[in-house]
């Protein structure tokens, strides 16, 4: 007989409800008008009243009304076919939904976020009798251009010996394809589907290793002065309009990893829309395979239920830690991750918790860590190395870093790629600040390049603060050169053309080259004669730079461009 | 058949409190008493009380008003006959019209499944350079206009109402002064633009409650006709009117307030009805211009910060001018690749070199010997402002582009440009 409450109130996405028998935190409860369920997740219980927020609208719902509980927590459904697929916060698939149920998003309706008659191609790959635990693979099917897994189920504690494993054979993700027993005899069935409560963790590896080698995003400004790491966590905090989103697009299409996990939380229709939208149709250029085979898009965007914003962090990283073990690297994209600590701050208010600061709520911070660190580097049971890699946008109100989500978020990540509004509105892009942001995490070129750039790109800073003090002509010649290569670099390396195919995505390589020369070009002593004769020649290095970031990597036009540039460079050489 | 309730248990803000176990969430009730009769809505249910948001306000309300629930949300015609009609907060005509006796739809509709929109691919033509050619609107685009209360933000939303090549025009006025109010009325309708377009007008006179209607009601609208097939502009003003009211509104219901008195759910609320902006896959668009005057000049005030980040862009009206800087259509690169080749590279090369402008004249401001570069600058920055920016500049999109190739050769070499060689080829006039 199912555990039911009764509605006592209702404000806003929170319902309170008595009840009679055990009810669990974090429990799922569904809200009944009529024949509509509307998803809930219990999240306070004071003495016979429990609240729940409602992750529907809760327009109709009444006093009286029925609340059936589930006993179970919030949870996904793991297994073959989440590649490709784009489900909302709760996990529905959003095509399907549209196929029944038209242009809007209907409340109350759950689709199975695997499609249940799909039959998968198994390959055992286990013995019977072998000894294995959580997380340990069985066999595989073929998904999109990876094996994937079929795992022993994250929730089986302790060690299980296999009894039985299907032959090679052709299995929907509900058909039984192996059988468990522990040592006290307890026997588990198992399929290629799993449910797994999304926040929890999942802990089924061997051990955490220390993230150090680059992931390579092939924004420039990125890789090669602020990198981020596999299995590390990064932020990107701006004002609005400064390009978060243009950036985590760019990273989502041309960073080099297995998966791509894109949570849109809280932000613009829209921009999913550009994602779901493109991604069929542009080509993976390592795979040759369409982008949207090694990508998942989980999205609640800002005019869907706000409580159900939270679910979708935490759905979008269980999948992220789902193919990480599978020994992939997964890249997960999170925008924003202020709007979710808003829905949090929303909810908070609605129970009238003690505010904290700006009224979010007290358990902000450690909330804000324990979801980045879910990201990590891995050592899976078989050896092999699996990764989730975050990186969360951050809107701070008013554009002021001081805000506390802000400050939540920089003390757990170890790359802050801020954001500039005097940039952006240079329309210097990508807009990353080159003089406050920073990275703790090795990038792809040599530490005394980067030394070489940042002092340089400081300098010019300083020259350019001064000069508007004392004039250009109270500048010195030496000075005054300085601050035009530091111009020079940022133009012609730092910034880059998100919509030029080439120009928008610079592999390792490319960058490790380019950079070197630039460098060693800047490090070369120049002999000009006036200011004027000096900016003239810089603006002409810069056009020449800009065209050859335009031309094809190692192309007959690439060298050439390369052998302009150090023309140009000799007639100007201290020693011409 | 409803009940009908005739004690009020409490009468504060504009929020009553009725002994009501059968009312449901969100519901819609009327109130009537001797002094007047106004729409309600449920906004709180507790124990066996229902609270409801008075529309007119409780001014004269007693406590033997009778309330009778209708077991309905609140709906809003949404037919042709309301063109060339205005209406107020609360869904009344405003212009002496009769009232349309329709069924209606629910406002407040549930959001569209991304997979149903497609990607934005067609312009808005206007006619403003500024816009057109540097911040280009693209269907289903949402966009506010940031302005100081003085600017002429409402001549603006005229001349869009009037020029924007779209099928229907929805207009919302939230704390409008009255006559503010007839000159939009008068000039849309001297133009002959009356005809295309329905207005929800509240002005600063009327209830609080009915300010926080208007998005809703014109969105709803707006929503029918471009399922209908048709290309909508909603234009709404002033969006800050809004969420003062909805300020009002939660403090009096006695919420925690997070930033300079606002509600939590700020960024949501306004979300909820910009994200109503949307290109279908197979019917019409809706596209949302907003007023948000900034208190103060603040961009970082809640209300201007909040709309930012919902927002694809946005808009500064300062001096008069649509301002190049901050001034950012997110969209515009969706479209403007296939206007004309040098649209692109163009626009990019001359806010540059008008930034550069900006610069030389603080220098000189500061009383800095001007080089020759400057003076090439000055140059070309005065010649922007005057040929491009000035709001009476009413030129389509190809010859505004033209207008600016003429502008940089009589101020530049090809070279200072940064301009692609290829690009110089086609496109520098010949003889300046």
């Amino acid at each position: 007989m199912p555990n039911i409450g009764r509605i006592v109130a209702v404000s806003g996405s929170l319902i309170t409800v008595t009840f009679k028998r055990p009810v669990v935190q974090n429990e799922v409860g569904y809200a009944m008008i009529d024949d509509l369920m509307l998803k809930a997740e219990l999240i306070r219980v004071r003495g016979e009243y429990a609240d729940l927020q409602v992750f529907e609208d809760t327009s109709g719902l009444f006093v009286g009304g029925q609340v059936e509980f589930t006993g179970e927590m919030l949870s996904v459904e793991l297994g073959p076919g989440l590649l490709g697929q784009v489900v909302d916060g709760l996990q529905n698939p959003l095509f399907e939904l549209a196929e029944t149920s038209g242009y809007f998003l209907p409340r109350g309706r759950y689709l199975d976020p695997l499609d249940r008659e799909r039959r998968w191609p198994f390959t055992p790959s286990a013995q019977v009798g072998d000894a294995l635990q959580a997380g340990e693979a069985l066999g595989s099917v073929p998904e999109g251009q990876f094996q994937h897994r079929v795992m022993v189920p994250f929730g089986l504690p302790g060690a299980w010996t296999l009894r039985e494993l299907a032959a090679a054979g052709e299995y929907t993700v509900s058909d039984v394809v192996a059988r468990l027993e522990n040592e006290r005899g307890e026997q588990r069935q198992v399929t290629m589907l799993q449910r797994w409560p999304v926040k929890v963790p999942i802990r089924a590896y061997r051990e955490r290793l220390r993230p150090q080698e680059p992931l390579v995003t092939k924004v420039r400004i990125v890789d090669t002065l602020f990198p981020v790491a596999r299995g590390g966590t990064s932020c990107i905090p701006g004002p609005f309009g400064a390009g978060k989103t243009v950036l985590q697009q760019l990273m989502s299409r041309h960073a080099e990893v297995d998966v791509v996990v894109v949570a849109a939380c809280g932000e613009r229709a829209g921009e999913v829309v550009e994602t779901l939208r493109e991604f069929p149709e542009l080509t993976d250029p390592r795979t040759g395979r369409s982008l949207m085979e090694r990508t998942v898009i989980v999205c609640n965007t800002s005019s869907m239920p706000v409580a159900a914003r939270e679910a979708s962090v935490y759905t979008a990283v269980t999948l992220a830690e789902y193919y990480r073990q599978m020994g992939l690297d997964v890249l997960l994209l999170a925008d924003s991750t202020s709007r979710w600590a808003q829905a949090l701050r929303e909810v908070s208010g609605r129970l009238e918790e003690i505010p904290g600061e700006e009224a979010f709520p007290a358990y902000l911070e450690s909330v804000v860590a324990a979801f980045y660190e879910r990201g990590g580097l891995v050592r899976l049971h078989d050896g092999t190395h699996g990764s989730v890699t975050i990186a969360g946008t951050v809107s701070p109100a008013g554009g002021n870093l001081e805000e506390p989500v802000t400050q939540a978020t920089l003390k757990v990540v170890g790359a802050f790629h801020g954001l500039s509004r005097a940039r952006s509105d240079a329309r210097r892009y990508p807009a990353i600040d080159p003089l406050d942001s920073w990275s703790h995490y090795p990038g792809v070129v040599s530490k005394a390049d980067i030394a070489f750039a940042r002092s340089l790109l400081h300098d010019g800073h300083e020259v350019d603060q001064m000069m508007k003090v004392v004039g250009e002509e109270g500048t010195g010649i030496e000075d005054f050169v300085r601050y035009l290569q530091a111009e020079y670099l940022d133009a012609a390396y730092l910034q880059q053309d998100a919509f030029d195919p080439v120009d928008g995505a610079t592999g390792a390589e490319r960058q490790t080259e380019v950079f070197g020369e630039l460098v060693q070009m800047l490090r070369t002593p120049v002999a000009l004669v006036d200011k004027d004769a000096a900016r003239r020649f810089y603006q002409h290095l810069t056009q020449v730079t800009k065209e050859w970031n335009r031309c094809a990597w190692d192309s007959p036009e690439y060298q050439a461009a390369r052998e302009r540039l150090r023309g140009l460079q000799s007639e100007v050489g201290a020693d011409a | 058949m409803h009940k009908t309730y005739t004690r009020l248990e409490r009468i504060a803000g504009s929020v009553v409190a009725v002994s009501a176990g059968d009312a449901t969430y969100r519901e819609l009730a009327q109130i009537t008493w001797p002094g007047g009769t106004s729409l309600a809505q449920v906004v709180r249910l507790e124990g066996g009380r229902a609270f409801l948001q008075v529309f007119a306000g409780v001014r004269g309300l007693p406590t033997d008003a009778r309330v009778r629930f209708l077991g309905r949300p609140m709906r809003v015609p949404a037919s042709d006959a309301m063109l060339g009609r205005v209406f107020d907060g609360a869904g009344r005509p405003r212009d002496n019209g009769p009232v349309l006796d329709e069924e209606g739809v629910d406002i407040a509709g549930p959001s569209v499944n991304p997979a149903r929109r497609v990607i934005p691919r067609t312009m808005v033509r206007t006619g403003i350079p500024m816009i057109d050619v540097f911040n280009t609107l693209v269907e289903s685009q949402k966009l506010p206009i940031f302005s100081i209360p003085g600017e002429p933000y409402l001549e603006l939303l005229a001349r869009l109402a009037l020029q924007a090549e779209v099928d229907r025009i929805v207009l919302g006025g939230m704390g409008l002064k009255h006559d503010d109010y007839l000159y939009f009325r008068d000039t849309l309708e001297s133009a002959g633009a009356l005809a295309r377009t329905v207005a929800f007008i509240h002005t600063a006179a009327d209830p609080t409650v009915e300010c926080l209607l208007v998005p809703d009601l014109a969105l709803a609208v707006a929503e029918r006709f471009a399922l209908r097939g048709q290309r909508v502009l909603v234009l709404l003003s002033d969006m800050t009117n809004y969420a003062d009211a909805l300020k009002e509104v939660a403090i009096t219901m006695e919420q925690i307030p997070s930033n300079r008195g606002y509600p939590g759910d700020l960024y949501s609320q306004l979300a909820a009805r910009y994200e109503k902006a949307v290109d279908f896959d197979d019917a019409g668009s809706i596209t949302i211009l907003a007023v948000t005057t900034m208190p103060g000049d603040d961009v970082t005030h809640p209300v201007p910060d909040n709309t930012g980040y919902i927002t694809e862009g946005q808009l500064y009206l300062r001096g008069g001018r649509i301002e190049p800087f901050g001034s950012l259509s997110r969209l515009k690169q969706l479209v403007n690749g296939t206007t004309r080749d040098d649209h692109r590279p163009l626009m990019n090369t001359m806010i540059q070199l008008y930034a550069a402008f900006r610069e030389t004249l603080e220098k000189r401001a500061m009383g800095f010997r001007m080089s020759d570069w400057d003076g090439q600058l000055l140059r070309y920055g005065e010649g922007f402002e005057a040929r491009l920016m000035d709001l009476e500049v009413d030129l389509p999109l190809e010859r505004a582009l033209d207008e600016g190739w003429q502008l940089l050769a009589a101020c530049f070499e090809p070279a200072q440009t940064g301009l692609a060689t290829a690009l110089i080829e086609r496109h520098w006039p010949a003889s300046p």
